[in-house]
């Protein structure tokens, strides 16, 4: 994995009053936090809170309203083709071009950012063996089950070594061995100088892997922090219960007991 | 509990049109049609009043057989059954048989094939209004009837489920079931030609189908009219066993594929790079090798490859009719117009998985290249055939520098067309692993107007080389079908490099919206 030539201390990735409302409902409300490069970011926040349409608007999927984005320093929407060189993206509840076989797939997306065919043919097979995914490289992608279809779906955001990944619910309906395999790969990555930036709701596993994490709910950045600062000696899920509200009692459900 | 079920299935009704006006002017749109073609039928029925009555209901039994039997196997092979109640979510719900069975069957009548088929079917008392008696036996027929196709459709579906539940099946029985459509004209033609022989086989046809499932309930006014009211009862009583025996096969089976449900076959067929061997390896190569891989193995685009060697069919019985074979030279041309429109909603086909365009960011002029070239490894060789081969064949050598240079012309210049249009007009279209002939609710008037437009444009363009060819027709002057060609090959080529690289700009541009439009047609 190559190291990063930037200047020393640019963050890997920069947000500045990021915002997105689609009619009436503000989706991202003005964000700003800083991803250190070199760190393993987490980014959680309950169902709807905005993680997916902040994660778009970072990595060239959509259009802000408002504010800006900078990945190793690019300007994400002034020179989107430099800064989407620099990044792989795990975009979430997007299809694949599922008629290729695996193989195919890989293939394609690192012919389409340019590289050179034995290099991709290369880094194809390594992928795949490292990702469990060899028996099943040569069948069509319609045909495989949804863990696998995320694991081919990671091998195409890494197949050009980029800098920053940022990975949208990587575990989604991934097997426990698979999501092993790939916290493995992710945590040399980020030892080699890469920068991940995941989003996740489930906090145990961010507590575990992440050595950064910012909370968001309804469009706002509640917390933003390294992992012990964000937990302040809690858990993390504690710490994101308080932080994001909405538990109710549980002195509703008497007839629930069996006995 | 029945009750319960048509009160979901409207519910869902109503909500999907909450989802946005244009899905509720699509339905709309689809129901006046259907609505339409249901009026035009019912007062072919108030006209039978006027025939003989042995006459009236022999067309009637026949023409209710034919639309059950259209219930019993179009689902099969095109559409599938209405799955908005499928019976495999409520494996979890601890409901009775019998009642589930019932709910599902009606919520058939929620829908507007369903509601059609009812209206259509209880119309046929129409055609008995002068006897009170018989017209109410005709009401009691033809919702029988209809509860007969819905049952149909469920056992067949069900039944099949197994074979059916394969993608492959799908996929070619899909393109398949399509060939009758476009052959609809000369099947007509054919088969008006021989018009009086189909009548007088009708009777037979007729005492047949009317003991059996297809058209028992149809035949019941008959038998009333004709004085045989205990031969009606008799086959009132046969028909409601056939509608039994129907329903309980579909239970059994339905319960059956319940209780096991049935996991998802996978192909073990393993591919090789296909057509990654073939291209080079640059971003435009890419673009090309995939595209390419869809053109075979998507039907979605395989239907367009269907059509090629069905066009010439029906142009030929065209021709044949009107008695000039010269109507075959609107062949190259017409073909070359159909494969660069097949590429006009390519953005649209790709649906989501155009985020690995957007995120790889591949230059927009690439990709238009990459998939102008997939689309022209096909759309060439076809068009440059259709050209050349009917002058040809019917001796008039002399047209055949003008037919190819408008052949030459639509091709290329509709691939350019074709490249900006795609670069800024979505619409849906069937989603991947759709049916390529669904079309999907709301889809109407976009798609309509942008499709209108491509085309017009397509057709505008062809002017000057088209106006040559008259020039040659008119003066005799073999000159100008010699420009023809190369004014039709040049502008073809310079619209060719003009609509990609403004496509590509385009894209360059609006990729982040172009994604955000498709990702809303899902």
């Amino acid at each position: 994995m190559s190291i990063s030539n930037t200047p020393e201390g640019t963050p890997a990735l920069s947000i500045r009053s990021l915002g997105k409302r689609f009619g009436e409902n503000v989706a991202v409300n003005g964000i700003s936090l800083d991803v250190p490069a070199g760190s393993f970011f987490g980014l959680v926040g309950p169902n709807g809170a905005g993680k997916t349409t902040a994660l778009s608007m970072a990595t060239g999927l959509l259009r802000p309203d408002a504010g800006q984005v900078w990945l190793n320093g690019i300007d994400v929407w002034a020179e989107p083709l430099r800064a989407k060189a620099a990044m792989g993206v795990l975009a979430d509840g997007v299809r694949l071009f599922d008629r290729l076989s695996g193989r195919q797939l890989v293939t394609y997306a690192g012919l389409l950012r340019g590289m050179d065919r034995d290099t991709v043919k290369e880094r194809t097979d390594d992928l795949l063996r490292v990702l469990d995914l060899e028996d099943a490289g040569n069948k069509l992608v319609v045909d495989y089950s949804a863990g696998m279809s995320k694991k081919i779906a990671l091998a195409t955001a890494l197949i050009h070594s980029p800098r920053v990944l940022v990975l949208d619910e990587p575990f989604e309906a991934v097997d426990p061995v698979s999501a092993a395999n790939i916290r493995d790969i992710l945590a040399d990555y980020v030892s080699h100088g890469g920068t991940v930036i995941v989003s996740s709701h489930v906090m145990d596993l961010v507590q575990r892997m992440c050595s950064h994490v910012a909370v968001i709910a309804g469009g706002n950045l509640l917390a933003v922090g390294t992992v012990d600062e964000v937990r302040a000696g809690a858990s993390l899920e504690e710490r994101f219960v308080d932080l994001v509200g909405g538990r109710g009692n549980n002195e509703g459900l008497s007839w629930l007991h069996t006995s | 509990m029945v009750a319960h079920l048509l009160r979901l299935k409207l519910a869902l009704l109503r909500n999907s049109f909450r989802r946005s006006p244009w899905q509720l002017v699509g339905v709309c749109i689809g129901a006046l049609y259907g609505l339409g073609v249901v009026v035009l039928l019912i007062s072919g029925i108030v006209y039978l009043n006027e025939l003989e009555a042995g006459l009236a209901n022999q067309i009637l039994v026949a023409a209710v057989s034919a639309v059950t039997l259209g219930w019993a196997i179009i689902p099969l092979v095109a559409f599938g059954v209405d799955l908005t109640l499928d019976p495999a979510r409520f494996t979890t719900f601890t409901l009775p048989r019998r009642k589930l069975a019932a709910g599902l069957l009606l919520s058939g009548f929620i829908g507007i094939p369903g509601i059609l088929t009812l209206v259509l079917f209880a119309g046929q008392t129409l055609a008995w209004r002068q006897h009170p008696g018989i017209a109410a036996t005709a009401l009691l027929g033809g919702v029988l009837g209809a509860l007969m196709c819905l049952a149909l459709a469920r056992l067949t579906t069900t039944s099949m489920a197994r074979l059916t539940g394969s993608r492959r099946f799908r996929e070619i029985a899909g393109i398949v079931a399509f060939i009758p459509v476009i052959l609809l004209g000369p099947i007509f033609a054919t088969a008006a030609q021989g018009m009086d022989a189909v009548f007088e086989l009708l009777p037979q046809a007729v005492l047949v189908l009317g003991f059996s499932p297809l058209g028992v309930f149809a035949a019941l006014p008959g038998d009333l009219a004709a004085g045989q009211p205990l031969l009606g009862a008799a086959r009132l009583v046969l028909g409601l066993v056939y509608l039994v025996a129907v329903i309980w096969a579909w239970e059994r089976g339905l319960h059956k594929s319940m209780e096991n449900p049935m996991a998802p076959r996978t192909s073990s067929k393993a591919v090789g790079m296909g057509a990654f061997g073939l291209f080079p390896s640059t971003p435009r190569g890419a673009v090309a090798a995939r595209a390419l891989t869809y053109w075979l193995k998507d039907p979605r685009y395989a239907a367009s490859i269907v059509v090629v060697p069905l066009l010439p069919v029906v142009i030929w019985f065209a021709a044949a009719n009107t008695g000039s074979p010269a109507a075959m030279l609107v062949l190259g041309p017409l073909l070359g117009i159909l494969m660069a429109f097949s590429i006009s909603a390519d953005v649209s086909y790709d649906s989501t998985a155009f985020s690995l365009h957007v995120l790889t960011g591949v230059r927009g002029v690439d990709d238009r290249a990459g998939r102008v070239l997939a689309c022209a490894v096909i759309a060439l060789p076809v068009t440059l055939l259709a050209a050349i081969l009917p002058p040809v064949l019917l001796d008039m050598g002399h047209m055949l520098p003008a037919i190819l240079g408008i052949s030459l012309c639509a091709l290329l210049a509709g691939l350019g067309v074709s490249s900006v249009a795609s670069a800024r007009f979505t619409y849906a279209v069937p989603l991947p692993g759709e049916s390529p002939f669904k079309t999907p609710p709301g889809a109407g008037a976009r798609m309509a107007l942008v499709q209108l437009a491509t085309f017009g444009i397509m057709g505008l363009l062809l002017i000057p080389s088209l106006g040559l060819l008259v020039a040659q027709v008119l003066t005799g002057n073999q000159l100008f079908g010699w420009i023809a060609l190369a004014v039709g090959v040049v502008e073809g080529a310079v619209l060719l490099v003009v609509g990609i690289r403004l496509g590509g700009r385009w894209l360059d541009a609006r990729m982040p919206e172009l994604f955000q439009n498709v990702a809303m047609n899902r």
